[in-house]
């Protein structure tokens, strides 16, 4: 089992390095939604700074929703979802692996270009260290919860638009949490109790989240 | 070299239960009944053709023997065990190649077989032995060029390559003869065969007739 579940992680990674542009796409959405704040509401360094926070988190949020999209669908296209579901890893695990080679291709390059976006909107000091540390904590919570999502949505039409519907409320609390660590760190008080809290939700989807994508993706392959 | 020589270990069948058991099996697919409830036995050495016309429920039948779809009813005993319950070694001794090729169009067709024994948990592959497989399948020339670039019929046969290097026993292949020139059914056919007198079980559903099986026993559904 474990050595189907690296191979698993392999082919993934080697599939996501393989289709660059996907990788390459995301983060451009990431950089150019995080641009477009100065754009809209004016270059004032008080203001800017004080809608960083959000600012990032959101254009985060987005992408990584935007790069689930297509998580199980490919798998679930060409057949080999059905290969994986006879395999001898649980469909749980595979879940799992399959949402930890993505946030690997896809999560962790939004969390070290992070501080770059933040040092750009006018973060200082604190702040842009628990910039890339709150999302390193919130984007695998992201990943989980749309992982669940794109299971769900798997095989229906305009399957992205309600998977935005479905998931987006589940990121409110993480968003939340996430920008108001940054908030925190910028005003001098802790970020801490935050951060926590989202490693909290972390530890709260890790197991769960992963089985509700092995109901839906079984759901999928009936 | 023989690929099938090893096979017969791999899940050794006990006197006492059949290969495979199938009992009082009926299939819903949309609120509909496909088919009446199905009672067959399937020994080593054993070919069953699935025959019937177009959404009669041939496909639902054997992803249900593999335990990809839910039967309405009715009980399948791999080797005495429960196909919902059965062991990893039971379910490694079970290989099957659906409607779609689960190949990934940005690997090689060796890659891919790669791929699919690392998903399978079998250990140590050699490549030369991989290498000898795709080449009896016909892929001698094309086994670096990424699939994306093989036609249908060159895809299959990638697909069917997998038969020559698994460890199963019981091979449920769902219209295995799609896209496939004629040299390529007789290899087909001569494959099964060789498959059978190594005391292997095949299921296996086609339009077009396979000339020169052995032992062929038929299923219709009507």
């Amino acid at each position: 089992m474990g050595r189907s579940l690296w191979t698993l992680l392999k082919r993934d990674i080697t599939l996501l390095v393989l289709r660059r542009q996907d990788v390459m796409t995301i983060i451009a959405f990431f950089l150019i939604v995080t641009t477009l704040l100065p754009l809209s509401v004016g270059p004032e360094p008080e203001t800017l700074r004080a809608l960083a926070p959000g600012g990032v988190w959101i254009a985060a949020a987005l992408a990584s929703l935007i790069s689930l999209d297509r998580l199980f669908a490919d798998d679930w296209r060409d057949g080999t979802l059905e290969q994986l579901a006879l395999g001898p890893a649980p469909l749980a695990l595979v879940a799992l692996t399959k949402i930890t080679a993505h946030w690997l291709a896809l999560g962790l390059p939004l969390v070290l270009l992070s501080p770059l976006m933040g040092y750009a909107l006018g973060l200082q000091g604190m702040a842009l260290l628990i910039l890339p540390l709150s999302l390193a904590l919130g984007t695998p919570v992201l990943s989980l919860l749309g992982a669940t999502g794109a299971a769900l949505t798997l095989g229906v039409r305009a399957g992205g638009a309600l998977m935005a519907l479905l998931i987006l409320p589940l990121y409110v609390p993480v968003l939340i949490l996430g920008s108001g660590a940054v908030s925190e760190a910028m005003h001098a008080a802790g970020a801490g109790p935050h951060l926590s809290l989202l490693g909290a939700l972390l530890a709260l989807a890790l197991p769960l989240a992963p089985l509700a994508v092995a109901g839906a993706l079984r759901i999928a392959l009936d | 070299m023989r690929p099938g020589n090893a096979q017969a270990s791999a899940a050794p069948a006990t006197p006492q239960a059949p290969g495979l058991q199938v009992r009082g099996l009926a299939c819903r697919r949309g609120g509909m009944r496909l088919f009446a409830p199905v009672d067959f036995d399937l020994a080593a050495g054993e070919l069953l053709f699935v025959r019937g016309r177009n959404g009669r429920g041939k496909t639902t039948l054997l992803r249900a023997i593999c335990g990809l779809t839910e039967p309405a009813s009715g009980e399948i005993r791999f080797h005495g065990d429960s196909i919902r319950t059965m062991d990893d070694a039971r379910r490694m001794a079970l290989l099957y190649i659906g409607h779609r090729d689960a190949l990934k169009e940005e690997l090689t067709p060796l890659e891919n077989l790669q791929m699919h024994l690392g998903l399978r948990a079998v250990g140590n592959i050699d490549e030369d032995h991989l290498l000898d497989a795709l080449e009896a399948a016909g892929l001698g020339e094309r086994v670096d060029t990424p699939v994306r670039y093989l036609s249908q019929g060159q895809r299959r046969r990638t697909a069917l390559a997998r038969l020559l290097v698994s460890q199963a026993t019981l091979w449920v292949l769902d219209e295995p003869l799609t896209a496939l020139d004629t040299d390529a059914v007789a290899w087909m056919a001569e494959r099964i065969n060789g498959h059978l007198e190594d005391g292997g079980m095949v299921i296996c559903t086609s339009h077009q007739p396979i000339q020169g099986l052995h032992r062929a026993r038929t299923l219709d559904l009507g």
